[in-house]
């Protein structure tokens, strides 16, 4: 009764609205009118000119660029994420609390420095990346293994951090229970273990999928900005805002937009589901 | 207790050492190597040079543009991120999921293009620019656009934390203080604050570590005007090009140290305040 009597309360309430009305202004101002905007902008001259536009052999190159390297990121993100839960939780071991915490700095340090860590570390004027060039010719900067590189810098706490805690409260029983019955560790894995990190694992890399399409400033610093080799569509957008031409631009960004808008999405899907299982 | 429970497998296995070494490999590589080789570069010719160039005027004045921006946005995100939080959990009202959707929008969309979506708003071909030109209000190319892509930016941090905060509310607290007559504003205060603490120091955090690192968007609706609209990132990045190497370590190396310590300082802050909830638990058990 209670209950019912304060939600009456609060329906009546004309402070809700005081509370919704700036709320709902924000939202529009600040989100939705922006990204109307770009596709108002992208779609002006008609469905011909964007798919023209997104098909110039420079533009079709920054976007299957971009496909690429993401997708390898994600793969490598989720197999070394799991890989890296797994013994976070699993496994005791000198310094573990230290490397624990080290999968964080990925969310603190600003995409733009990592970008220029990956360069000191591994770029042309360096020891180590002359090595790696010279022996095994591997160029990682100024390439795209550099793309790929910053893109799981970057992404790494997402896969690991979704994992970490779904690894924390499986119940150990049922893996002791097949440990007795004599199944072997990789067995146990495999059958009791990563059937449950599977939705889990795919939410989190959705997630870095999302993320890593649109990054920017890690990429120009790490790739440079080499049309047709080196230039993912995010850096393509900014090349050609710089050169004025404005429907290049908003016919990249709109691919962009919908891209991590559909991933996003699907990540969303699956971890409510997996949310629901739970 | 894990140990106990674990005690039929008490050597470690090979494969448990190789799966080990793999992690710290990685990370290595990855994240310890890289961090490492950013300090060296900036120290290269010793403190002298790192300390000149964090103090030069070029890199003061765009942190100073840096720092003011993060305010703003961070206290508009403080208020407003908080309110569309509770509207989002508590408040029904035909739209709210299409809204929810929204929110994430920024955080798909990438940093370029939403320093280009501002061009377009508010730049010289938008609608908008005669108007905004008569009322001599400039945005694109001008701080106030730099503080919109960056409010843009960091929209969903402070509510993405909030949403399971509040959910995780305990209500009968809220009923009872309702009947024992506290008023709308002192039910807020008095009792549901205090439970929203933690994270609203978490998702502040994140406001903080973001306004300060992002550099698409800043870079596109500023256009990096120097000594304008030139952010300590856009600083960094012309440094890099024009291969001013030194300075440009040594302010990423003080922006990262800056970004890593906000997020050391939000953790120590949330485990102080469990703590003292845990302790002020076993001091009065019901």
């Amino acid at each position: 009764m209670n209950l019912a009597l304060l939600r009456r309360k609060e329906r009546r309430n004309p402070g809700a609205w005081i509370l919704r009305l700036p709320s709902i202004l924000f939202l529009i101002l600040v989100v939705i009118i922006p990204v109307v905007v770009i596709f108002q902008d992208g779609l002006r001259e008609g469905f011909d000119t964007f798919f023209y536009q997104i098909n110039l052999p420079i533009a079709r190159h920054a976007i299957i660029l971009t496909l690429w390297t993401s997708t390898l990121m994600t793969i490598i993100n989720a197999v070394m994420g799991l890989i890296t839960a797994y013994v976070f939780v699993r496994f005791d071991f000198p310094g573990k609390r230290l490397l624990n915490a080290i999968v964080d700095l990925p969310m603190a340090i600003p995409s733009l420095v990592t970008g220029i860590m990956l360069v000191i570390l591994y770029g042309p004027q360096q020891t180590l990346g002359v090595f790696l060039m010279e022996r095994f010719g591997f160029r990682i900067v100024f390439a795209s293994p550099g793309i790929v590189m910053a893109l799981v810098f970057i992404t790494l706490p997402f896969v690991v951090r979704t994992i970490q805690p779904v690894l924390e409260d499986l119940d150990q029983s049922q893996e002791r229970a097949a440990a007795t019955l004599g199944a072997s560790p990789w067995r146990i894995f495999r059958k009791v273990v990563l059937p449950a990190l599977v939705l889990p694992t795919l939410g989190g890399s959705l997630m870095s999928f999302s993320r890593a399409v649109g990054e920017f400033s890690a990429i120009v610093i790490v790739a440079g900005n080499i049309p047709l080799r080196t230039q993912t569509a995010a850096v393509y957008v900014f090349s050609q805002v710089e050169a004025e031409n404005r429907l290049g631009a908003s016919a990249v960004s709109i691919v962009l937009i919908l891209i991590s808008f559909s991933v996003l999405f699907i990540a969303n899907t699956l971890h409510k589901r997996w949310g629901a299982h739970r | 207790m894990n140990k106990k429970q674990m005690g039929f497998r008490k050597k470690k296995s090979l494969a448990e050492w190789l799966l080990i070494l793999l992690v710290v490999a990685f990370l290595g590589v990855l994240i310890i190597g890289p961090i490492i080789s950013l300090i060296l570069g900036a120290f290269d010719n010793g403190l002298m040079p790192v300390l000149r160039s964090i103090t030069s005027a070029g890199f003061r004045r765009s942190l100073g543009l840096t720092l003011r921006i993060s305010i703003l946005v961070v206290v508009i995100q403080l208020l407003l991120g908080t309110m569309i939080a509770w509207m989002l959990v508590r408040h029904n009202f035909p739209g709210k999921t299409i809204l929810n959707g929204f929110v994430d929008v920024p955080f798909a969309v990438s940093g370029v293009v939403v320093g280009y979506m501002l061009l377009l708003l508010f730049g010289r071909t938008s609608m908008l620019f005669p108007f905004l030109d008569r009322m001599g209000w400039r945005i694109a190319f001008a701080p106030p656009g730099i503080f919109l892509a960056t409010l843009f930016v960091c929209f969903p941090f402070m509510i993405r934390e909030m949403v399971p905060v509040i959910e995780n509310l305990d209500r009968q607290q809220e009923y009872a203080a309702a009947t024992l007559g506290a008023s709308g504003w002192t039910r807020f205060w008095r009792v549901i604050f205090p439970q929203l603490r933690s994270g609203i120091i978490y998702g502040l955090t994140l406001t903080i570590a973001r306004t300060f690192g992002e550099f698409g968007a800043v870079l596109v609706v500023g256009g990096g005007i120097q000594g304008r609209t030139e952010t300590a990132t856009v600083y960094i990045f012309r440094s890099m090009e024009e291969r001013r190497f030194i300075e440009a370590y040594s302010a990423a190396l003080l922006l990262g140290i800056f970004s890593v310590l906000i997020v050391l300082i939000s953790d120590w802050l949330k485990s102080s305040l469990e703590n003292k909830k845990s302790t002020a638990r076993l001091k009065n058990p019901k």
